[in-house]
Formats: structure tokens, C-alpha cells, sequence
């Protein structure tokens, strides 16, 4: 019987060792230590033996088995490391192929700017106020100190729906009708479409959009403005930026300036972008005019205020780098799908 | 505004570097367009004399000229033109050189003879006969006279034709620096120079009795002064070169003495002035009067122009002869043979004369200027001025005395002067006693804390105005950045939160924003197909559109979106997938009463158009079925669409949320879909944002997660093809009852293995218990009154 297990357990070896892959190591597994294996049938003759062989046989019986399950077991661990190695390399995929992709829209580049602007000034609480654009004469012109005849009206080439309704020229019209319905401070911005019968060209159209913001409240300063303006000039356009403030006119606002920006392509060395003055015009601001503030029944001697002015196509065209004004109005998709 | 440099620098000394002068002037408010340089583009273009010319041999029209021009050698020049003669002086062109509008000479053979170059005509340097009148049209420009003729100088040095000329952008309420001394003035307080005027001298006899011409205002409101004189003895001739030279660089043509002389004293004291032959003045009588019913003129240009009586005239004793501050009549103009005349130095009411001018269609130099209200003060110095040019030029006689009519004139005004407020409005520190030198340097009167302003600044009203001049000058530079004090509260309103979540929900299901006109073309709603009579024509109109295309407030958002689809397929984009948030203008439904009550109802709607890619009904569905539930709606009834004119009448739905319709959605019907260029089958939906604020629910509560196990059921379903599948839900959902805690439509199939005129319809119900794990018996008991209640609206299991 030593002879018998000593030859199974040398077979068995043998075949272990030669096992080509998992499925015919359980095989032999199962043919040699299985409930019908050789091992088992060998158990079976222990009958026979003799009471003092029968121990040692039984001890021999079972280092047979250890041997056997510890070599099927590092066989076993060898072939399914062989076997993972060889899945892996088969399931290589070519991960320079394309995804699959769930379509993404985008957002219109002129309510990026909008939304940008307006995330800004929330953040120094401003709130935002609208109007309609379908807007009253009195709103539009009137209450900002441009009554009927008057010749910076001639600026704002205007749409008429009747004598007393335009389409409102300027986000303006918001301010008087904010500062008719609220006290002081008042902190608004006003972003929203206005028009005007431009001929329609690469820098012209006849709907754009604009930004005004106004401030009232004691003590408010041009300084003030200006530091305003300054913070919104380096959100925009980058730390660097400077600012520059040049006198104008606008007849509801005392004073009143345009304000230039650093060119934020050569940082005010001059380039073609700038035209060589190393500035860009941005907006137009000043002190709200004492009479606008009084028409709305605000007490000037207690209560000052600014305003400011942005064309968003204007802030679009230089942040995005648009040469042609038409296409952000032409909604081609090979366009807006670039933003 | 252009302004000439030298004229410019007779009233203030200073020399400047261009660029550097341009910064500063529109840094401290008289913003500069363009520094040009006449004569720029001519290069190496001077002065030569004809020695010799014999004509061409090969040629019957030209010539061959030996020019010299300074060089050891005269040099062999072909010319073309027929009056050129020996000993002519001549610009010549040599090689290589540039001559007006950029054109490059070089040396060349003309018919076999050699040419260094070219005799040059006047419109060749630029210039024109109004510059140099004693030129005949054609031909070489023979310098005259007036003309530098040193042999071989720069060409643009012989004719003075090097002035630099800035071009200053004018605002509105600065009438005063539309002016050649307005504008000193502001160089003078920018630079800290002296400003040098000279008071023209009153005229000798300027107080003798007037026996020629008398003057009668006879609205005062619309005329303010009037001044004239009569001049005779008046030798009509051109101006002198100076003259010329100083009309040119301020783009004004030169005419003869008389007219440019009333155009030169308008550049340098912004005063219109004109000039009548009194001729065609009957009985020498001036009558300051409005235009009477029926009256007309027939104004310089030639056209015959009705008069209105809002419209003030110039009259004599029986006829207008001028529009009061925009143009004279056809007589009253200065000819050849004129030899007495009226000048005129008046000042009338802007507003007047703005709608005069603007309503007879003609918008002159003088009506430009009188509509920002100029000052009844510069007047009597301007008619001076002119008459002194009068004398100067030997142009005429003073005739008479002159006549200042000067009904009401206007009080001066005082402004409250406080240094340290300025300060404080402006922010930043400014001396008291430089803010009082500015505001001198500008013309006011300052006197302890009372500023007068001087009459040619009727902008200046009110302590900011002032404020205004002192920082501009002082420098908006030296206002201090400071931030905003005290602390606010900024954020969106709801409507504007929302806007910005739909447009996420949106952009995520890969539908890109588009932005469109809010007016459009009223045949828009023709190619909707939309009745003649639908309300959705009823909209707002502009009066003055550029456009009938661009007339109309979008009563309707859908011909835009159908439009930009359009465009992209015209583009040939192989998919749109486009939303956008736009306002539609539509008549209010009640008129309230107040300001507003006439303005029209704005409301924003979303739009969504699609076409390519995989678009269809049950795609653009989905995406509207993803915003409600984004926005908190999960409990709306579909309905097939019954109203609409532009969707599919088979393939268009409405959405209801509480009976009101939240969404509208369909296929565009083809015909539409053509008449918008869309060559392909496309889908539009509309969705009320007002009711996606009101229904929506932005703030969900949180339900406790399921504790004990669902039971699924599939249920396949036959019915008749036309039973809508919202139908079987609605049974399904009652016969379960509350166990049902969600039901999903999974397929659909029509074809031969159900019968002809029927469908199955599958559904996934999940049942839940909140109480307890449901058992077989309890679920199928639900499932059984679900296919119950089936049964009753003749829909079965398949079997």
C-alpha cells in the first residue's frame, strides 16, 4: 500500500505540475482526491491492514493529501495569475478611439458675458433689476434729463411705436423707474436688450444689449465710481488692468466720463487691437445729474449717485476675439458651438 | 470739429508733440478723433520751371518737357497736357514718387521716350480749384503768384499745404468749442497758457443812422438778437491764399471773399453767420417772423419747400427769404454780380430750430449749431469781426450804421461755489485756489462763493456742473479709487434663478443657445399659416423700422427659432439642436390705468427647435419631460394639440399643468417647415416660463426612502391604435391604487402578431408597500383591478 501511495502521489505530481489550465487541474483534482478519486480508493483497502499498519498508513494516506492539495493549490494560484494575464492582454481596447458622447449645449456667448457680469456685482450686492423694452418716451429720454428736441437725442437713433413709445436706447430707462419705486441705497445693476436703426454691420446692429448699474446713497462719491469700475475692469479683464477715465457728456449724469481700459492684449504698449493708444473705450459713466435724482423724488442734498453703461456685444467681441458683430445673431451652430 | 494748428496757435503759444497734445485734450474733455497732416501721402514731389517744350515726335497730343528741378541737369518729362508752357513753374513728380491717393511715379518711356517722372495736376496733390481758383480745370497746375517757387522745394512747403489738422469729437452742450477759439480756450486751461484774443475793433461808422435797411423781430422767443450791416461797393473776387488755406484745413470749401468770410468767422467764433444781396431784399426791410399758412421758399439748393407757421423766417416786406438758422432762400445768396449786402449775425432758439430743420428734411452746418443753443452775445464781435475781414480783404464798404436788435436779453446766472464738497463729490483734493484759477481759465467770474459763468456756457447751471469742470482740467487722473461703503445684500430673483436653471437643464440634454431679434417681418405669421384674423397678428408696430423685415414686436417666438433652424440647415449643418429664452410683445389683455397701462405684456417664453442628429417627437419629448421635472413639475396631462396652425396635426401635443398649458410641442408641419428653408423634418416645442415659476417647485421636501421591498409587474397591453397611451395610464394608475408606486411605459408594437387596428402596450409596475413587505396575493389583487379598469376602456392582456 506504501508502494500504492507512493506512485499516486508521485502520478499525481507529475500531472499537476503538466495541469495546462484551471478546468483540468480541478480534473485532477478531482481524480485523485475526489469522493471517487485514487486516493479515496486506496483509503478504501485500509480494511485490510493490520492494526499497527493501519495508523501509519493512515498518516502516510494524509501527508499524501497535503502534498497533493498544497501543490494543486500553488498549480492553481500559477494558472489563474497565467489565465488573468491572458484576459487582460486580449481585452485590450484601443483607448484612442473617440467616446461616446451625450451631446452638451452651450450657452450664447452674450449670456456668458451677461451672467459673468452679473455674478460679479451680486458678489458686491448688487441686485438686479429689469424693464421692459417696449419703454415710454418720459423713461427713456425724458427722466434722464433729454427732453423732446434735445440734441443728444440724435445719439441714440431711435425706433418709434408711437409718440410717447420707443424701444428703449439704454438699459438707462431702469434706473428711473427703480429709483420711483425704491428709497435709497439703491444698488442695481440692469442687464437687457435695447435698440437703436443702425444699419446692421460687422460692429453695427440695430439690438444689442447693455449693463447699467446705479448706486444712490449718502456720500457717494465719483472716488467711489471709479473703485467700482476698477474692480470690475480686473474681474474682467485680468489683475493688470488699469483703468482710465476721460471726460464726456451724457445728459443725465454730472459729471460724466468714458472710461478706457488698459489693452489687455499688449498691456497699454499699443497694438493693432488697441489701435497703438494702449487704451480701450469700455463705457460710459458719471454722477447721476441732480435733476434725475430729484425728479424721482430723491433729496439731492441728502442722497448722490453713479451710473454706468457696458455693451456686452462690445465685452464679447474683445473676450472672445469676434471680428463681425452679425454672428452672434446668426445663431449658426458652428459658431455658437465654440463657446 | 477739424482745427487747424496754426490757426489754433495765433490765439495760444505752445508747441506740442501731436500725439501727446491729442492724449492731452481728450483727457481733460475735448476728445480728439484723428491727428491728420495734409499732403501726407505726397512724397518727393517739388517745385520745377519748364526750360524747354517741343512736341512728342511719335505722338500728336503729348509733349516733351525739360524740366528743372534743381538738380545739375534739367530733366526730360512726357506730358499729356495742352497748357503747359515755357518757363512755367510746375509740380513735379520726380522718380520714384507718390502723388495723391497713393500712386507710385517712376521713370518710364511714353511712346518710346523716356520720362523721369511727371508734371502733376491738382488733383493729383490733392487739392482742388477751390484752392487755387486762378487754375483752370484740366491740365498742369502753373503755380501762381501766391505760390513759393523755389526751384527743387518740397511741393507741399511752395503751396503751404502741410497743415496738421485735429479733428476733435464735439459733445452736445458744448456748442462753444465748435470753434476755433472755444477750442484755444480749453488748450489754454489744459496747458496753463495764455489765451490771446483779440476784440475786433468796432467798425468806423458802426453808429451812423442805418437809412438802407431796417430790422424787425417780431417773435422774440424764437429770435433772440439780430444783428446786421449793410456793405456795399462789394467786389466779388476769391479770397486770399491765407483765407483759403484756413477754410481748407477745416474742411470748408472756399467760395469767394464774402461767403468765406462769414464761414471763417463761424469756424473761429461758432457764431452762423449770412449773407444776403440786398437786391432781393425788398424795401431793405428785415422782418424776424413765423412763416405764414400757405407760405413757401425755394431754398439755395434749388427746392421749393412748403413753410409751416411753427417755422420762423427770415423776411423782407413780402416774401421769406430765409429759414431762420438753416438756409437762405434761392435770391438771397451772394453772385458774381453782387454788389450790396446784408450780413446777418443772429441768434435764434435751438429747439426751433431743430424741428424747423427737421422737419424740412435739411440739416445744415447752421442749424447744427443754433440747435445746442448758442450765445446772443458773440453776435455784435462776430458781425465786427466780418466787417473787419471786410476791410481787410478790400472786399466792400461799411454802408450805414449798425443794427443790433436785442429784444430780451438773457440774465446772467450765479453757482454756488464750495470748494469742499467738490472735493468730497469727486474724490480727491484739489486746492481751493487752483479750483477757483480753473474755473477763471474757463471764462467764469469767480468771486468769493459765487460762481458767474460766462454767457457762451449755457451748460454750466449747477454746483456739479462746476464740479465737473474743475476735476476734468485738474484731472479725472487724481480721483482716488475707493470702494463703496456700507454692506448690501445682492441676489437673483426667483424668475432670474430659474431662467439661468432651465437654461442648464437645457444645455445638459445638448440643445445650444441662440439669440434673435425681437422683431421680425408680420409675414412671419403667413408662413405659421396662421388665420388672417389670428390674435397673434395683433402686435406692436414700428413706425420707422429700417426694414418691413424688422418691423414688428414677435407677438409669436416661433418663426425666430424656425428661422435659425433655417439658416443652419441653409448652412448646411447636418443638426440644430437650439433653445432660447425670448420675449414676445403682445398687447396687454386688460388696460389698466397709469403710466405703464399702454405699454404691451413682455414675457419670456422657451423656445426649442431641433432637426439632425437623431431628432425626433420622442427626443424633443424627453428633453421638455427632463425640464419640467428639473423644475419641480412631475404631475401634467398630455393632450393631442387641437389649435395649432404650423405643428403636424397628428404629431403635436399640449402639456397641462392644473389646466393651463405649459407646453406646446409637435413636429413643424412640412409646408411651415419649407416656408422657413428647413429641408428636413423638424421639431419645436414652447414652454411658459411663467408657469414653470408659478407650478414649479423649487424646494422639494425630503419622503423617507423605501423600507421593505417593491414587487414588479410587466403588463402587456392590447388595445385599439388610436387609445392614447395617456389613457391607459390613467387607468392603470386608479385601478392599482396607492400601491403603485411607479409606472413606466416600455414598448410599443402594432403589427400582424396583434391584429390589424391594434397596438400592445407594455408597462413596468412597481409596487410598494409603506407598511409592509407586500405579498404575491397583495400584488396581484392590484394588478387585477389594474387590468379591470383596463377592461373597461376596451383594453385587455395580450395573451
Amino acid at each position: 500500500m506504501e508502494e500504492q501511495l507512493k506512485s499516486l502521489e508521485q502520478k499525481a505530481l507529475t500531472d499537476i505540475e503538466g495541469a495546462p489550465d484551471s478546468k483540468a487541474l480541478e480534473e485532477i483534482r478531482i481524480n485523485y482526491l475526489g469522493k471517487k478519486g485514487g486516493l479515496t480508493a486506496i483509503l478504501k483497502t485500509m480494511g485490510k491492514l493490520s492494526a499497527e499498519e493501519r495508523p501509519v498508513m493512515g498518516a502516510l494516506a494524509n501527508a499524501v493529501r497535503e502534498t497533493l492539495t498544497a501543490a494543486i493549490e500553488q498549480k492553481g494560484s500559477l494558472l489563474k495569475a497565467e489565465e488573468m494575464q491572458k484576459r487582460l492582454a486580449a481585452e485590450t481596447i484601443d483607448v484612442t478611439l473617440p467616446g461616446m458622447r451625450r451631446p452638451i449645449g452651450k450657452k450664447h456667448p452674450l449670456t456668458q458675458i451677461i451672467d459673468d457680469v452679473t455674478d460679479i456685482f451680486l458678489g458686491m450686492g448688487y441686485n438686479v433689476a429689469e424693464g421692459p423694452e417696449v419703454e415710454l418716451d418720459y423713461y427713456n429720454f425724458e427722466a434722464l434729463n433729454m427732453p423732446p428736441g434735445h440734441p443728444a437725442r440724435d445719439t441714440q437713433d431711435t425706433f418709434y411705436i408711437d409718440p410717447q413709445t420707443v424701444l428703449r436706447t439704454q438699459t438707462s430707462s431702469v434706473q428711473i423707474r427703480v429709483m420711483e419705486n425704491q428709497k435709497p441705497p439703491i444698488r442695481i445693476i440692469s442687464p437687457g436688450r435695447v435698440y437703436r436703426s443702425d444699419t446692421v454691420d460687422a460692429t453695427h446692429s440695430a439690438v444689442f444689449h447693455q449693463i447699467e448699474g446705479l448706486v444712490v446713497d449718502k456720500g457717494v462719491s465719483m472716488g467711489m465710481l471709479k473703485g467700482t469700475l476698477e474692480v470690475i475692469a480686473k474681474r474682467l479683464f485680468g489683475e493688470e488692468t488699469k483703468i482710465r477715465l476721460r471726460p464726456h457728456h451724457f445728459p443725465y449724469t454730472e459729471p460724466s466720463c468714458e472710461v478706457d481700459i488698459s489693452c489687455f492684449r499688449c498691456g497699454g504698449k499699443g497694438c493693432p487691437l488697441c489701435k497703438y493708444e494702449g487704451w480701450i473705450e469700455i463705457l460710459g459713466a458719471g454722477m447721476v445729474h441732480p435733476a434725475v435724482l430729484e425728479r424721482c423724488g430723491i433729496d439731492t442734498t441728502v442722497y448722490s449717485g453713479f451710473a454706468f453703461g457696458v455693451g456686452v456685444e462690445r465685452l464679447a467681441m474683445f473676450r472672445y476675439e469676434i471680428d463681425d458683430l452679425r454672428l452672434l445673431y446668426e445663431n449658426d451652430v458652428r459658431f455658437l458651438s465654440q463657446f | 470739429m477739424k482745427l487747424s494748428k496754426r490757426w489754433l496757435l495765433d490765439y495760444t503759444a505752445l508747441s506740442f508733440e501731436d500725439r501727446a497734445f491729442a492724449e492731452d485734450m481728450s483727457i481733460s474733455g475735448s476728445k480728439v478723433e484723428t491727428v491728420e497732416h495734409e499732403g501726407a501721402e505726397l512724397e518727393n514731389i517739388v517745385v520745377g520751371q519748364v526750360v524747354s517744350i517741343v512736341p512728342h515726335p511719335d505722338s500728336d497730343h503729348m509733349f516733351v518737357c525739360m524740366v528743372n528741378t534743381g538738380g545739375a541737369e534739367a530733366i526730360q518729362i512726357v506730358t499729356g497736357a495742352q497748357n503747359v508752357k515755357q518757363g512755367d513753374f510746375v509740380p513735379v513728380a520726380l522718380s520714384p514718387s507718390k502723388i495723391a491717393g497713393g500712386k507710385t511715379i517712376k521713370a518710364g518711356k511714353l511712346r518710346g521716350v523716356l520720362s523721369n517722372g511727371m508734371l502733376c495736376s491738382l488733383d493729383e496733390l490733392g487739392l482742388t480749384q477751390n484752392d487755387f481758383p486762378y487754375q483752370t480745370e484740366d491740365g498742369i497746375f502753373i503755380l501762381g503768384e501766391d505760390c513759393g517757387k523755389t526751384i527743387g522745394q518740397d511741393i507741399r512747403e511752395s503751396l503751404n499745404f502741410n497743415e496738421t489738422i485735429i479733428d476733435f469729437e464735439i459733445t452736445s452742450n458744448r456748442p462753444d468749442c465748435l470753434s476755433v477759439i472755444g477750442l484755444a480756450r480749453e488748450v489754454a486751461a489744459t496747458y496753463e497758457t495764455e489765451l490771446n484774443l483779440a476784440e475786433p475793433p468796432l467798425p468806423l461808422g458802426a453808429d451812423a443812422p442805418q437809412a438802407k435797411l431796417s430790422v424787425e423781430i417780431q417773435n422774440p422767443d424764437l429770435c433772440y438778437r439780430y444783428a446786421g450791416a449793410v456793405v456795399c461797393d462789394v467786389k466779388i473776387a476769391p479770397s486770399p491764399r491765407w483765407l483759403r488755406e484756413r477754410l481748407r484745413a477745416s474742411g470748408v470749401r472756399p467760395i469767394n471773399n464774402i461767403v468765406d468770410i462769414t464761414n471763417f468767422v463761424m469756424l473761429e467764433y461758432g457764431q452762423p453767420m449770412h449773407a444776403f444781396d440786398l437786391r432781393y431784399v425788398d424795401e431793405g426791410k428785415i422782418i424776424v417772423r413765423n412763416a405764414r399758412e400757405g407760405e413757401s421758399i425755394t431754398t439755395l439748393d434749388g427746392t421749393k419747400r412748403p413753410l409751416e407757421p411753427s417755422m420762423l423766417v427770415i423776411a423782407d416786406a413780402n416774401k421769406p427769404v430765409a429759414v431762420a438758422g438753416v438756409m437762405g432762400g434761392e435770391y438771397s445768396g451772394i453772385m458774381d454780380d453782387t454788389t450790396t449786402i446784408v450780413f446777418e449775425s443772429a441768434c435764434f432758439n435751438g429747439l426751433r430750430t431743430r424741428l424747423t430743420a427737421q422737419k424740412l428734411g435739411m440739416r445744415t452746418e447752421a442749424s447744427g449749431r443754433y440747435e445746442k443753443e448758442l450765445d446772443p452775445a458773440s453776435c455784435l464781435p462776430c458781425l465786427y469781426r466780418a466787417l473787419e475781414l471786410v476791410a481787410q480783404l478790400g472786399a466792400g464798404t461799411l454802408d450805414g450804421g449798425i443794427i443790433d436788435e436785442f429784444p430780451t436779453p438773457k440774465p446772467s446766472r450765479t453757482i454756488h461755489f464750495d470748494a469742499a464738497w467738490i472735493n468730497r463729490f469727486i474724490g480727491f483734493s484739489c486746492p481751493e485756489k487752483t479750483q477757483r484759477a480753473i474755473l477763471e481759465k474757463l471764462g467764469c467770474k469767480v468771486e468769493g462763493d459765487t460762481v458767474t459763468p460766462p454767457s457762451f456756457r449755457g451748460d454750466l447751471n449747477e454746483p456739479c456742473d462746476l464740479a465737473e469742470e474743475v476735476a476734468r482740467i485738474y484731472g479725472y487722473g487724481k480721483i482716488e479709487s475707493t470702494p463703496l461703503t456700507g454692506t448690501a445684500d445682492g441676489q437673483l430673483t426667483a424668475e432670474q434663478k430659474l431662467r439661468r436653471k432651465v437654461g442648464e437643464i437645457l444645455r445638459g440634454q445638448g440643445l445650444t443657445e441662440a439669440m434673435t431679434y425681437s422683431f421680425h417681418s408680420k409675414k412671419n405669421y403667413d408662413k405659421l399659416l396662421l388665420p388672417a384674423d389670428h390674435w397673434l397678428r395683433n402686435g406692436v408696430t414700428i413706425t420707422n423700422p429700417l426694414g418691413e423685415e424688422t418691423s414688428f414686436m414677435r407677438t409669436c417666438p416661433v418663426p425666430s427659432l424656425l428661422e435659425v433652424l433655417g439658416r443652419n440647415y441653409a448652412a448646411r449643418n447636418k443638426a440644430a439642436w437650439i433653445y432660447e429664452l425670448s420675449k414676445v410683445f403682445r398687447p396687454k389683455e386688460t388696460i389698466g390705468t397709469g403710466r405703464d397701462a399702454q405699454l404691451p405684456d413682455e414675457q419670456i417664453k422657451i423656445t426649442l427647435g431641433l432637426y439632425g442628429a437623431g431628432a425626433d417627437y420622442n427626443l424633443l419629448q424627453g428633453v421638455c419631460e427632463t425640464l419640467l421635472e428639473g423644475c419641480g413639475i412631475n404631475d401634467y396631462e398630455k393632450k393631442p394639440a387641437t389649435e395649432s396652425t404650423f405643428l403636424h396635426p397628428g404629431r403635436a401635443a399640449e402639456w397641462f399643468v392644473d389646466g393651463e398649458e405649459i407646453v406646446m410641442i409637435g413636429e413643424v408641419m412640412p409646408q411651415v417647415a419649407e416656408n422657413f428653408g428647413i429641408g428636413e423634418r423638424c421639431w419645436a416645442a414652447v414652454i411658459q416660463l411663467k408657469l414653470l415659476l408659478e407650478k414649479g417647485n423649487p424646494n422639494p421636501k425630503y419622503k423617507h426612502l423605501p423600507k421593505y421591498p417593491a414587487v414588479t409587474r410587466d403588463l402587456a397591453i392590447v388595445c385599439g391604435k388610436a387609445t392614447p397611451a395617456a389613457a391607459l395610464s390613467k387607468a392603470i394608475r386608479e385601478g392599482a391604487g396607492k400601491l403603485l408606486e411607479s409606472l413606466e411605459l416600455f414598448d410599443v408594437y402594432e403589427g400582424a402578431q396583434v391584429g390589424a387596428g391594434k397596438k400592445s402596450v407594455a408597462y413596468s409596475l412597481v409596487l410598494r408597500s409603506k407598511e409592509t413587505t407586500l405579498t404575491d396575493e397583495q400584488a396581484d389583487a392590484a394588478v387585477k383591478r389594474a387590468v379591470k379598469a383596463l377592461g373597461a376602456i376596451g383594453a385587455e392582456i395580450r395573451s
